[in-house]
């Protein structure tokens, strides 16, 4: 017939982790995203795909970026969308997540896209209630949209994840952003360094299949990408253990400046998740530059939004 | 199964150039016009259409893309797997030009539908007109004809039209397969051939 074309599904019914991803699964994502893509560089950026699909965004910790990514995404897709954030909230008066989420679903929401503070919240969540449920980063735990874009905005630059050589450079122990992305470019079967201080590395991390490294210089030169990571000032708590005497410490033995840059006597692919605290771990100079694809990864960010909700939401079926 | 053909290889020709024809009839030297073929197999026949008008009129000056309608579908999530997209490539504004939407055969009208949607959401077009190869006429499910049309076929619903291209199938030629579990259904369609689309 004139327009059949290739059908292909996910392989699992929510977005948990990458870790319930196939390799197959974020080709399928990827492929996707590149439709996506494509609709968003068109005068009327909006395709009626999930015009009967609603759309919970609860946001039980601050987010602006990853917010605002999921909620154009949404209606770029033409769903109906809700916002909810915990700071004005019943969570504030005792309410449970069980609960909460229930008394929304009972609107007849479709899917719940979720970022909490604790590990685990959106698993738990998805055993309990009876949405689709996309993860948005839960806790030090995953946040596999994040992952996703980054691989695919590595693929778009230099055409391919495997075997490229990427480290992941900064607050590796409470970032959800590091595992996701170990776990995702191991899939696509990159090499992955980590390098940070002691402090701020995992314990046997390295039986995850990641070289550990902690000196910059040496990461630097090893590799083809350096994502740079945030240092979470919000979960090293006051009075709470401190990891590094200092940020100006930090940033002199973790930070990418121009320098540093210069040294690797290369071009190397500069990311960073966002936000960024320039002058910490990476200055204007070097995250402005032509290295960098920091705002190639919020574009993607979007069209890679759309592709995961797409492919859930293909798999919701009406009973009428 | 059983597989009778509609258009064979020279036929299909014959069919291409003469489509040819009709849309120089229509749009001149094409100067103005977007083909604007669907994926993925009306890519297949406004390519070749793109090929030979450049022949005929001996100028390369075609204004082409090619439009995936995967997004704009209505049966998205009455199948039992989502669709994969394929490509769009269109590069030149359509605003104010005429389009020719190209697929390969028309069967319920819903394609094109969605075909219409996605293109909207590139512009305004001044017109839009659509090419088709084979028209199953008598299998419309919303009120779409076609401006330009390679053969009609008159086919039941349990049968299946399979338009093979020397690219992807090896030769060039238009099948009719009916599937046998049916014995009540009426054996061969009849076909007609038209001078011009209405």
């Amino acid at each position: 017939m004139g327009t059949e074309a290739k059908s292909e599904e996910l392989s699992t019914d929510h977005l948990l982790g990458i870790g319930d991803l196939s390799e197959d699964d974020i080709g399928l994502i990827f492929r996707t995203a590149d439709g996506f893509k494509e609709v968003l560089r068109r005068p009327i950026k909006k395709v009626p795909s999930l015009r009967d699909i609603t759309i919970a965004n609860l946001f039980f910790e601050n987010s602006t970026r990853t917010r605002i990514s999921f909620e154009l995404a949404e209606k770029r897709l033409s769903a109906d969308v809700i916002n909810f954030s915990s700071g004005a909230s019943s969570v504030k008066k005792g309410e449970t997540l069980i609960d909460t989420v229930n008394n929304i679903l009972a609107m007849k929401v479709d899917m719940v896209v979720m970022r909490h503070p604790d590990p685990g919240a959106a698993v738990f969540l998805s055993r309990h209630v009876n949405a689709r449920i996309v993860n948005a980063g839960d806790g030090t735990h995953e946040h596999p949209t994040q992952a996703l874009l980054d691989a695919y905005s590595i693929r778009e630059r230099l055409g391919s994840v495997r075997g490229r050589k990427v480290v992941i450079v900064g607050d590796i122990l409470h970032s959800r952003v590091a595992l996701s992305n170990m776990l995702c470019l191991r899939k696509l079967g990159a090499e992955v360094m980590l390098c940070g201080p002691p402090t701020l590395m995992p314990r046997h991390v390295a039986s995850m299949g990641v070289l550990v490294e902690h000196d910059l210089d040496k990461a630097l030169r090893w590799c083809d990408v350096a994502n740079m990571l945030r240092i979470q000032s919000e979960r090293q708590s006051e009075g709470g253990p401190s990891y590094f005497p200092t940020l100006r410490e930090y940033a002199m033995l973790y930070g990418l400046d121009r320098d540093r840059y210069d040294r690797i006597g290369r071009d190397i692919v500069i990311m960073h998740p966002g936000p960024i605290n320039r002058g910490v771990e990476i200055t204007s100079d070097v995250a402005d530059s032509g290295a960098s694809i920091i705002l190639e990864q919020v574009e993607n960010g979007v069209a890679v939004r759309m592709a995961v909700l797409y492919l859930l939401a293909g798999r919701i079926h009406r009973d009428n | 199964m059983r597989t009778s053909v509609i258009l064979g290889s020279r036929a299909f020709a014959l069919t291409l150039t003469r489509l040819c024809y009709q849309l120089i009839e229509d749009h001149g030297d094409l100067r103005r016009t977007v083909l604007l073929g669907l994926q993925p197999r009306g890519v297949l026949l406004a390519r070749r259409l793109r090929g030979e008008l450049a022949r005929i009129l001996g100028h390369d000056d075609l204004l082409y893309g090619e439009l995936d309608i995967t997004f704009h579908r209505d049966d998205f999530r009455r199948r039992s797997v989502p669709l994969a997209p394929s490509a769009t490539q269109l590069d030149q504004t359509i605003d104010g030009r005429r389009v020719v939407l190209i697929d390969d055969v028309l069967y319920t009208g819903r394609s094109i539908r969605a075909g219409l949607d996605a293109l909207l959401a590139f512009g305004r077009p001044s017109q839009v007109q659509l090419l088709i190869l084979i028209d199953r006429r008598f299998q419309r499910e919303l009120p779409i004809q076609p401006d330009y049309v390679g053969r009609w076929v008159d086919s039941l619903s349990g049968q299946r039209v399979s338009v093979e291209w020397a690219e992807t199938e090896s030769m060039d030629q238009v099948l009719l397969e009916t599937t046998s579990t049916d014995p009540t259904r009426g054996p061969s369609p009849t076909t007609g051939n038209v001078a011009h689309g209405h």
